[in-house]
């Protein structure tokens, strides 16, 4: 089905704000500045030649200290077509993003993960609250400048020293 | 039991208070009902029919208050630990803990940003369960390690 995917069609109605990123071999890809990316979506989705009425993921990614820093993937698909679409969207630093939550609910929970891991901020999103750490935890985790064994403490021995304030989570009960 | 019922019919055995206290408390020994990774699953398979923990008086009990030993069956990580704290702190007292499997005992292979290292960092425990996860007998092997601590334990000399 991917071969009849008419990715010329989105290429030609954007005029040039969209463009095919040729690396990619195993779907369509495109590659979208953020300010175009609500506009790309509400197309993508409400056009009747393509139908992308699924939202399956959004990925977060951090080229440090490669420039831009940041990138979104998301992954599209088409029930009725049977398609799949992805689209990048570059990010500078810090990280600003819009919200697609308006346009596939799904997408709410996805974002906050990127806002969690990545520090990804999703303007006018309707509940950006970190999903996966606690909500006191300090840093991005999943960025490339963020140590793995994290920052030492108490319940973290083998953390690397952080200056400053230590995080704990559940204080001095014992 | 015929034989043994005829000869011990009627008569009186003595023992210590504390050896009484300690028999009944080795002998039902009720764990709460919680799993938090895959270390949960073969804490199951030991309470299930092939391994079958009620002989040991060991029954899952659903409430803390109802419990007198928690499993820590599978990796903390830091969000979970106080709330596992909190069920601890819930149980009414002689309370034990078992920490399953080589997550709970030391983070495991999981030496990052959101897992604690070790719960004997937050909860006192009293028996270590090796294992990734350890078998359901490495988990009876536990509780009978648990049972002949408690034997040991002499609770009403220490008050005096």
């Amino acid at each position: 089905m991917a071969d009849q995917f008419p990715v010329a069609k989105i290429i030609a109605n954007f005029n040039g704000r969209v463009s095919i990123d040729s690396e990619v071999t195993d779907m369509a890809c495109v590659v979208v500045k953020p300010i175009d990316l609500v506009e790309l979506c509400l197309f993508l989705r409400d056009n009747p030649a393509f139908k992308f009425n699924f939202m399956t993921d959004i990925g977060g990614v951090d080229f440090f200290p490669n420039l831009p820093r940041f990138q979104l993937v998301y992954h599209l698909y088409s029930i009725d077509f049977g398609w799949r679409l992805r689209i990048k969207c570059p990010l500078e630093d810090p990280p600003k993003a819009p919200t697609i939550t308006e346009i596939w609910t799904t997408a709410n929970w996805h974002e906050r993960e990127a806002y969690d891991m990545y520090g990804i901020v999703f303007e006018d999103h309707p509940d950006l609250r970190r999903i996966y750490m606690w909500q006191d935890f300090e840093g991005w985790p999943m960025r490339r400048d963020f140590p793995l064994r994290g920052y030492k403490d108490k319940y973290n021995p083998f953390g690397e020293e952080k200056p400053g304030a230590d995080q704990d989570p559940i204080g001095d009960i014992l | 039991m015929g034989s043994l019922t005829a000869q011990y019919k009627d008569s009186v055995l003595f023992t210590t208070s504390e050896n009484i206290i300690n028999w009944s408390r080795k002998s039902s020994l009720w764990p709460e009902t919680f799993g938090i990774a895959c270390c949960a699953i073969e804490m199951i398979a030991a309470g299930c029919a092939r391994y079958d923990l009620d002989r040991f008086g060991v029954v899952f009990r659903s409430s803390p208050r109802q419990s007198d030993v928690m499993i820590i069956a599978g990796t903390v990580t830091k969000k979970m630990a106080p709330i596992i704290r909190r069920l601890y702190d819930q149980m009414p007292e002689p309370r034990y803990v078992i920490a399953m499997g080589t997550c709970a005992i030391s983070g495991g292979v999981y030496n990052t940003y959101s897992v604690v290292q070790g719960s004997d960092l937050f909860v006192p425990v009293d028996v270590h369960v090796a294992g990734c996860p350890p078998r359901p007998d490495a988990l009876l092997h536990g509780i009978v390690l648990l049972q002949q601590k408690i034997t040991g334990s002499r609770d009403l000399k220490q008050q005096v």
